[in-house]
């Protein structure tokens, strides 16, 4: 019998390198794939992995798809640490985009209004739309003790019926010809633009958060709270912690920067409010937390990887034929591999001869 | 007649520590042995190696002069050895019968085995149904099952892990006239113990251990507890130096406190009443289980669910007030997990300084003071001389006594109005142990209140100046510690003081309401 025991001093060296050792096994189950496929396997992991960062497109691109994975992967991070599981950022992302596009329509009467101020206020509204759908989580927990990661999950679907309802009703275009979309927004509500590229301001305010996080987390007594709940949940209630503050507070925020992603996403790249206003960001950004080891600095590497993912997946669409899964695969095979690397950092295998029993032969 | 059993320079080696190092000794048939050392001396693994739960680096183990090598404990049993865990594993739910049916071949017959169950237990006047849940037995009675399981199997040596620990005086008695009773039929006992007392009571061999090796063997009963002491820790044995003094004003005041169970194993609290002064040590006795974690957790603010006027802190009601609140007032705690609870393993010595120490001087505006609390930390270091390499080590590097007196500086540090203390010395050394009490006291003679639960009652007698019994979730009336006597403290740790009918009798309607 295989069994699995733990190891007496995992490595801490290869507890760092253990999201890179992902990368490289994803990379070469990536080659497997091409060649059972019947690519070549060199040129599907060049164009996958290498064609993205040749030129300045490719990394203005992968700036635009960084911007709202590490927004929400920093949130989901802080969550994460303090053992609070929210599974739903998609669903926050996509009422962030609704509120700021509600408001941006408001406002926007087509004769050249908007400006920083109304970016600002339309930012805001995103944050509140992603903080109130990730509040009706706390409060379900709070109060009935509703298991966060179903109620989130359950709440994506929710908020992507409601995106619908809506760009097939009151927000749709009146001279759209019955596309269910919105009137494209007016220049005075994009975000500003890096010249001659998409990349946006998201990706400065995503980066502005990871700093901020890694402050709250590093040097913050707020920060060692959330620490401390999520490592001791016992010693957390010995030093007079409150976790229901730590609900509240870690849901409100990864929601609200789940909802500035959104917000990003419809007053960057897509201009409008659609049906479908992410790939699938939210869930993306789960993997990206956990490769990212819930550091608000190792994200940002992370998520430059998802990015990648999602480059590279759409290169390979185009340039070699390969399906539109494989974006979603490569993700798998990440979160697949991070996984095992730790399994096996932490422990070894032992081949047991005969009966199993019960009693562990080592440690005093 | 070769000894029962013989060790020849076992030697056994962790990563980090030798856990023994050419460590002998001989067993002989119908001997009741004691292996003598403090925690950490190395006997734990040594027993182990016997019962062939790991196995040595080095050297030979002989059964009735023949080598044998121990792979199992199936096979340790097969040899005729017994062992009673320090740790019981047993099911609440199941009975007795079915609990030791658990350890036995699948088909045994249930009714047969409660038979023999039960004539085992007429052999040794152990007093155990086979029938009933074990969830409804005391502790005492819980080691009993343990002890029929191993007697079940025939053992021509039986080896005991500290087992007088969560047992009362009287319990201990009757375990001591068992051990006798079965050496006399020829069975050899090992006894694992730190408790000079009780090994020069019960034993006629000892094997004293220090660091992982043998320092010693004698004749317990030709010894003193001094020359034991010299053995066991390399010198006489600590006295703390008490002096009595009058008692202050009254700072935590408890009048009527009940509370029901958290969850279906907890016990709930029923009518506690007592007073603690300032400048004071009210000890609190009883057998683990009866109601000190759960009073702990009230007390601390980690429970917040008794009335506000049951707990009273320097005459405010406290009784729904957080930890965080009550430690403003001059709050300070100990608990009895170290680990998870008293201090996260996963985070510096100087990190875990801010569990319990989260005013000005560590936290200004939202922001860690890192210098103050690494100093801090250094500090309790060096004055409670911890044993780690510095305040960036993690806490769970540190050994358990050192980190026990980690957080007892902790508290000291803070100069509380009021401590609360569980456990202080559970794991500690000898040494340390004196030292930590040393502060309680000295923390006392400055005027802080403080109430200490503690299973030893060495311990209690040593430094409180009341004492109080705590047994099935009530306790008893306080006692001068002068007019104290072991006998019958003994006897109320099993719930039978004057009065406790008619306080029982009380409070049954009101269960009956609830």
């Amino acid at each position: 019998m295989l069994e699995l025991v733990p190891r007496a001093q995992p490595s801490r060296l290869m507890s760092w390198l253990s999201p890179v050792l992902a990368v490289i096994l994803t990379a070469a189950c990536g080659a497997v794939m091409f060649a059972a496929v019947g690519k070549s396997p060199l040129e599907g992991l060049a164009v996958f992995f290498l064609e993205p960062i040749g030129s300045l497109r490719g990394w203005s691109e992968i700036g635009v798809k960084v911007a709202p994975l590490l927004l929400v992967s920093v949130g989901l991070a802080l969550c994460f640490r303090a053992n609070i599981f929210n599974i739903g950022a998609e669903g926050q992302l996509v009422l962030g985009s609704i509120v700021a596009g509600a408001v941006i329509l408001h406002f926007d009467d087509g004769s050249g209004g908007g400006g920083p101020w109304m970016i600002a206020l339309a930012l805001l509204a995103g944050a509140v739309g992603g903080a109130f759908w990730a509040a009706i989580v706390a409060w379900l927990r709070d109060r009935y003790n509703a298991n966060e990661i179903l109620v989130s999950l359950m709440l994506v679907y929710v908020a992507e019926l409601l995106l619908s309802y809506l760009v097939h009703g009151v927000m749709r275009d009146p001279d759209g010809f019955g596309f269910p979309q919105s009137r494209l927004f007016d220049d005075g509500f994009l975000l500003p633009v890096w010249p001659g590229t998409r990349l946006h301001l998201g990706v400065v305010l995503a980066l502005a958060a990871s700093l901020l996080a890694w402050v709250l987390l590093a040097r913050m007594f707020a920060g060692f709270r959330l620490t401390v709940g999520g490592l001791a949940p016992l010693a957390a209630r010995y030093a007079g912690f409150s976790s229901r503050r730590a609900l509240w507070g870690c849901l409100l925020l990864s929601g609200a920067l789940a909802g500035v992603a959104g917000a990003c996403e419809i007053m960057g790249p897509i201009g409008q409010l659609t049906p479908s206003v992410s790939p699938g960001y939210g869930f993306a950004a789960i993997i990206v937390a956990f490769v990212g080891r819930l550091h608000p600095v190792g994200v940002v590497f992370s998520s430059f990887v998802m990015a990648l993912f999602y480059i590279g997946g759409e290169l390979s669409q185009t340039r070699m034929g390969m399906p539109n899964a494989i974006t979603g695969i490569f993700q798998g095979i990440l979160l697949f591999a991070l996984l095992a690397c730790d399994v096996l950092i932490h422990k070894r295998f032992r081949w047991r001869l005969g009966a199993a029993s019960t009693v562990r032969a080592d440690g005093p | 007649m070769p000894p029962r059993l013989a060790l020849d320079n076992i030697s056994k080696s962790y990563p980090t520590v030798r856990a023994n190092d050419g460590v002998s000794l001989a067993v002989q048939p119908g001997e009741i042995h004691a292996v003598l050392g403090e925690n950490g001396a190395g006997k734990s693994t040594l027993m182990k190696i016997i019962y062939g739960v790991v196995r040595p680096d080095s050297g030979t183990v002989r059964w009735d002069g023949r080598p044998v090598q121990i792979d199992s404990p199936a096979q340790a049993r097969a040899l005729g050895l017994g062992m009673v865990f320090q740790h019981f594993s047993l099911f609440d739910t199941l009975t007795v019968a079915e609990n030791i049916a658990l350890g036995l071949p699948g088909d045994t017959d249930i009714h047969a085995l409660e038979q023999r169950i039960a004539d085992t237990v007429d052999q040794y006047g152990l007093e155990l149904e086979p029938r009933r849940h074990v969830h409804t037995l005391s502790v005492g009675e819980r080691q009993r099952v343990e002890i029929v399981r191993a007697l079940l199997g025939k053992p021509r040596l039986l080896i005991l892990d500290e087992p007088t620990s969560v047992l009362t005086p009287q319990a201990v008695h009757r375990l001591f006239d068992i051990l006798r009773q079965l050496a006399g039929e020829g069975c050899s006992i090992l006894y694992i113990s730190h408790k000079l007392d009780e090994i020069r009571s019960l034993c006629h061999t000892c094997t004293v251990m220090r660091a992982g090796r043998v320092t010693g063997e004698c004749d317990p009963r030709l010894e003193t507890e001094a020359g034991l002491s010299r053995l066991m820790i390399g010198a006489e044995l600590p006295v703390v130096e008490r002096t009595s003094r009058e008692a202050g004003d009254v700072v935590l005041r408890v009048s009527g406190l009940d509370l029901p169970r958290a969850h279906p194993f907890a016990t709930p609290l029923r009518d506690i009443s007592f007073e603690l002064r300032a400048g004071e040590i009210l000890g609190v006795a009883g057998v683990s289980g009866n109601g000190q974690q759960e009073l702990m957790a009230a007390l601390s603010g980690e429970d917040t669910r008794c009335a506000a006027g049951s707990i009273r802190i320097d005459g405010e009601p406290a009784g729904r007030r957080s930890a965080a609140w009550r430690r403003g007032r001059g709050l300070a705690f100990v608990p009895e997990e170290r680990l998870g609870r008293g201090a996260v393993p996963e985070l510096s010595l100087a990190r875990n300084v801010l569990l319990s120490h989260q005013g000005e001087a560590t936290v200004r505006r939202g922001f860690v003071r890192e210098g103050a609390v690494r100093a801090l930390a250094a500090g309790i270091i060096g004055r409670f001389r911890v044993k780690a390499p510095g305040p960036l080590a993690l806490a769970g590097s540190l050994s358990g006594g050192n980190l026990q007196k980690y957080i007892v500086g902790r508290e000291v540090v803070r100069h509380p109005r009021l401590l609360l203390v569980a456990q202080p010395t559970w794991g500690v050394d000898v040494g340390a142990a004196a030292q930590i009490r040393g502060e309680l006291l000295a923390l006392r003679d400055e005027g802080c209140a403080i109430l200490l639960i503690s299973e030893e009652l060495d311990e209690l007698f040593e430094i409180s100046d009341r004492l109080i019994v705590i047994a099935k979730g009530r306790v008893s009336p306080p006692v001068p510690i002068g007019e104290a006597q072991r006998e019958r403290i003994g006897q109320w740790m099993s719930g039978l003081w004057p009065g406790a009918e008619a306080q029982a009798g009380l409070a049954e309607p009101e269960a009956a309401h609830a």
